[in-house]
């Protein structure tokens, strides 16, 4: 064995003085990697930590009743997993598919869709599948973003905006959600976007605003007015808009979801991004998709064959299948794409009833499967917390290591969603994810509630 | 307004142009490079088996791959590579074996490096290498002059040329073996030659791996991360897809020193993030049980290059009835034909600007219903005239689908003679 290839395995074998001594033989060596050029490229600077990273780990002992990453803890319908094991029966099934999208699940998405937009969708250039809708804001991205331009976020926003926005070369423009003065907030209607402090943020350099709605984490559900602002923004400055509605059947009673790309003018500068793992609870399955006119989703399309070329294969036909068969159900109870928000509507309230049992004040989401929860109140105490981080690091971040820590709940510290400037309006705020069955939700209740108790005897 | 960096020249387009070409006129396909045979039962089974799991199966796993599939395959080829790989640290799991060469080239490769590709080569390499800033320089594979050039062995790099090739911006080497589309699988003295370059000039090597297990006549597959000096500097790519005849479930992977995926990690947690949760759980279970049965005729490692063995000496015999000549690939997917001998008279004016091997490839469809890959398509727009004069044929079929390519190239044969 080379000498090299010893010190790599003893430093990592060893641990304590014997990778000490290795250290020290092998210092030549690392020497000599460290003087190398194996390093990385300028692109990835800065952008290799986030909260998941963080927080995934800490949340994942068994013990610890996780709330924080939005996923579903219950079953997706039995029919989509019955599909996907069909597929896999079927040789062709295994082999790889039309790039841009398998065939069947193309069209499926353009009938749904076309149905839901009121207007025809061509399956081969007007829609892109993608993994996820992660991936579909990466072939946004990387398509239509080029260094040098703003690109327009508004906050609190899924953390994955920033760094896609700055690997693609471009500087994020932040535009914070602002809670309407003299209201305690109690529900994500109550943040708003300011009329002049948007249309001051767009500039000749602006490519795009991108759009979350219903909103990860707040829950809003941008109205048709607010949507018309930002359109007629868009409109005036030539921007695009990219608009990610992965929670679009996610939306609870007296709600209405709105896509941005029916309003005038619209279709032609809007990339509308849509996610399988969420409108089927396979999250797992990483499928989602793209959809817009076909001179914007042919870039799109560009990066997808210099990427990763092609989608699973199985996957797909098993999304087609459920989407063509939600398709005939629409306006019926059993069409999962309504049976599902109704299911969570009582887990919403539910969890708000027992977030407010503990002290702390939830804010009720019109759509999407998160909570915000103002933890201000309890002031709670966080000095036996040994941050091993600086003590910059912001209160929801203390407050769920705490958390998790001593009262084994997990959550998402809410400034994880919202740049530095907007920290301080952030910070009492954590995020619940509340599509869990009901035996998680029941485990949640029994620490806030206990908690609350804590507190009364220790006072 | 769309990004600069999509001046990538569309050199895949190839592949969707012929395919559409092929379905048009109902051609039988050797073109494209999968299966048309199911994958093994046991690989399939655990797929269902991974579906009818517990939720879990079906939610986010491990963003960096499924901790059941880093640990088979760390497992797996510490014992190959001769080197502890760490599941977590070494491995990086991707949406196929292409998403690793992008992470990969996103990761390592700036604006202004040079990258050393060899050539023929798969063709995505290229525009990969120029959206992430870089400069791609060739070396050819070239036929060894002087005897007759029946094999993908005789096709070899040349240390001097190569040499030559390396400025103080190369930053990496692509070596792809077994290789697509030629089938050479490089030997152990080959890839020290390169190795050598690597370290004396500290090079990073990219080495797409993905036709590992398909090694024909004897050839052994080496990797070139289990040289001295290599393992720090060397991001190994397989492939799920390739190794299970199941192209379409898209679970590939990187492998390499962890201060090297590091980097690729950030790619992916900001590109792709996770990759399919139960097609990761299946392909882990195809690991554990080719541990168990590796070396052994149940492996499924052993069987399909021994079926494969056979059918690419059927089709090189077919093809030599009607006057071609094929280069007999020691390893992979494909055979490359020299087309050279045989005289057609192309009526299609519309293609005369287009190199002779493209021009043959949409006769071969049209006129024969036979469908290929024309192989300057794997070649640099400098390269792409010298090495104009061969088709890439897929054997990886089932005999049916041979036993159709065989009467095209019989009654063709009898068509010629009979003139």
């Amino acid at each position: 064995m080379s000498f090299a290839l010893q010190c790599l395995r003893c430093s990592w074998l060893t641990r304590g003085s014997a990778a000490i001594t290795c250290r020290r033989r092998s210092f030549s060596t690392s020497q000599r990697l460290m003087m190398s050029r194996h390093t990385h490229a300028k692109r990835i600077q800065g952008l290799d930590k986030n909260v998941w990273v963080a927080f995934t780990s800490l949340a994942a002992d068994p013990s610890v009743v996780n709330l924080g990453q939005g996923f579903p803890d219950i079953p997706p319908p039995s029919y989509v997993k019955e599909a996907l094991a069909k597929a896999v029966s079927v040789d062709r099934m295994n082999q790889y598919t039309r790039g841009f999208g398998h065939p069947p699940l193309v069209k499926a998405l353009s009938q749904v869709y076309g149905h839901v937009y009121g207007r025809p969708i061509d399956p081969f250039k007007e829609v892109l599948v993608t993994v996820g809708g992660y991936g579909s804001l990466f072939s946004t991205m990387q398509g239509l973003v080029e260094e040098g331009d703003e690109v327009i976020i508004i906050e609190p926003f899924f953390d994955c905006y920033v760094p896609m926005v700055r690997m693609a070369g471009a500087k994020p423009v932040f535009i914070p959600l602002r809670l309407k003065s003299g209201k305690k907030s109690i529900t994500s209607a109550d943040w708003y976007l300011d009329p002049d402090e948007l249309s001051s943020k767009f500039t000749s350099k602006t490519k795009a605003i991108i759009i979350n709605t219903p909103n990860n984490p707040i829950g809003k559900i941008l109205t048709r007015d607010e949507l018309q602002m930002i359109a007629d923004l868009c409109i005036k400055h030539d921007t695009l808009c990219f608009s990610d509605e992965v929670y679009e059947w996610l939306i609870y009673r007296g709600q209405q979801h709105v896509k941005i790309a029916t309003l005038p003018g619209m279709w032609e500068r809007t990339i509308t991004i849509g996610s399988a793992g969420k409108t089927f609870s396979v999250t797992g399955w990483k499928l989602g998709w793209s959809i817009g006119p076909q001179h914007l989703i042919r870039h799109l399309q560009t990066v997808m064959q210099n990427t990763l070329y092609t989608c699973p294969t199985p996957l797909q036909e098993a999304v087609a299948q459920g989407l063509m068969l939600n398709m005939e159900l629409i306006g019926q109870p059993e069409c999962y794409f309504t049976s599902l928000a109704e299911e969570l509507e009582g887990k919403r309230d539910r969890m708000a009833a027992i977030v407010q049992e503990a002290g702390m004040t939830p804010v009720i989401p019109e759509g999407g499967y998160f909570m915000l929860v103002d933890v201000s109140a309890l002031n709670q105490d966080l000095s036996d917390m040994k941050t091993d981080d600086d003590d910059d690091e912001a209160y929801d971040y203390k407050f769920v290591k705490w958390m998790i820590k001593k009262k084994k709940l997990a959550a998402i510290p809410v400034t994880a969603f919202v740049s530095d400037q907007s920290t301080k309006d952030f910070e009492k705020y954590i995020r619940l994810c509340f599509i869990k069955q009901d035996s998680t939700l029941d485990a949640a209740g029994a620490i806030l509630k206990n908690w609350c108790q804590t507190n009364t005897t220790s006072n | 307004n769309p990004a600069n960096r999509q001046s990538i020249k569309q050199t895949n387009k190839h592949r969707v142009e012929f395919t559409q070409l092929a379905a048009e006129y109902k051609a039988v396909n050797l073109g494209q490079g999968f299966p048309d045979f199911s994958p093994p039962q046991f690989i399939t089974e655990a797929f269902c088996k991974a579906v009818s799991g517990g939720p879990p199966m079906h939610q986010y796993t491990r963003a960096f791959g499924h901790p059941a599939l880093v640990q088979s395959l760390a497992k797996f080829f510490s014992r190959i590579v001769g080197h502890d790989i760490d599941p977590f640290e070494d491995i990086l799991v991707t949406v196929g074996a292409y998403q690793a060469l992008f992470c990969a080239f996103q990761a390592l490769i700036d604006e202004g490096d040079e990258v050393i590709i060899v050539e023929p080569f798969f063709d995505c390499y290229q525009p990969m290498v120029v959206m992430a800033g870089g400069k791609a320089v060739y070396v050819p594979l070239r036929p060894v002059s002087g005897t007759a050039v029946l094999s993908s062995g005789d096709w070899v790099l040349s240390a001097e040329e190569l040499a030559s090739k390396i400025t103080p911006h190369t930053k990496a080497i692509v070596i792809n073996t077994p290789n697509n589309p030629l089938g050479k699988v490089y030997k152990r003295e080959e890839l020290q030659m390169i190795a050598d370059l690597c370290i004396k000039h500290d090079l990073l090597c990219f080495s797409d791996e993905v036709y590992e297990w398909l090694t024909y006549d004897g050839a052994k597959h080496v990797k070139i991360a289990s040289l001295p000096g290599m393992w720090e500097r060397t991001v190994t790519i397989g492939s799920g897809g390739k190794t299970f005849s199941a192209t379409g479930w898209k679970v590939g992977w990187a492998m390499g020193s962890g201060h090297i995926l590091k980097y690729m990690k950030t790619i992916h947690q900001n590109s792709i993030y996770h990759c399919a949760t139960a097609a990761q759980e299946a392909v882990a279970q195809g690991f554990e049980r080719e541990h168990e049965l590796f070396g052994t005729p149940q492996s499924y490692f052993q069987q399909l290059p021994a079926m494969l063995h056979h059918r690419r000496e059927k089709l090189a015999s077919s093809l030599k009835g009607v006057g071609l000549q094929p280069i007999m690939p020691e390893g992979g997917y494909f055979m490359i034909t020299d087309i050279s001998s045989i005289a057609v008279d192309f009526k299609d004016s519309d293609t005369k600007d287009e190199n002779y091997d493209f021009r043959f490839v949409k006769w071969l469809i049209k006129e024969k219903g036979l469908a290929t890959i024309p192989v300057s398509a794997f070649y640099s727009p400098e390269h792409s005239k010298e090495f104009d004069k061969y088709i890439r044929f897929c054997f990886v079929k089932e005999n049916s689908t041979l036993d159709a390519a065989e009467e095209i190239l019989k009654k063709w044969s009898q068509n010629e003679s009979s003139h």
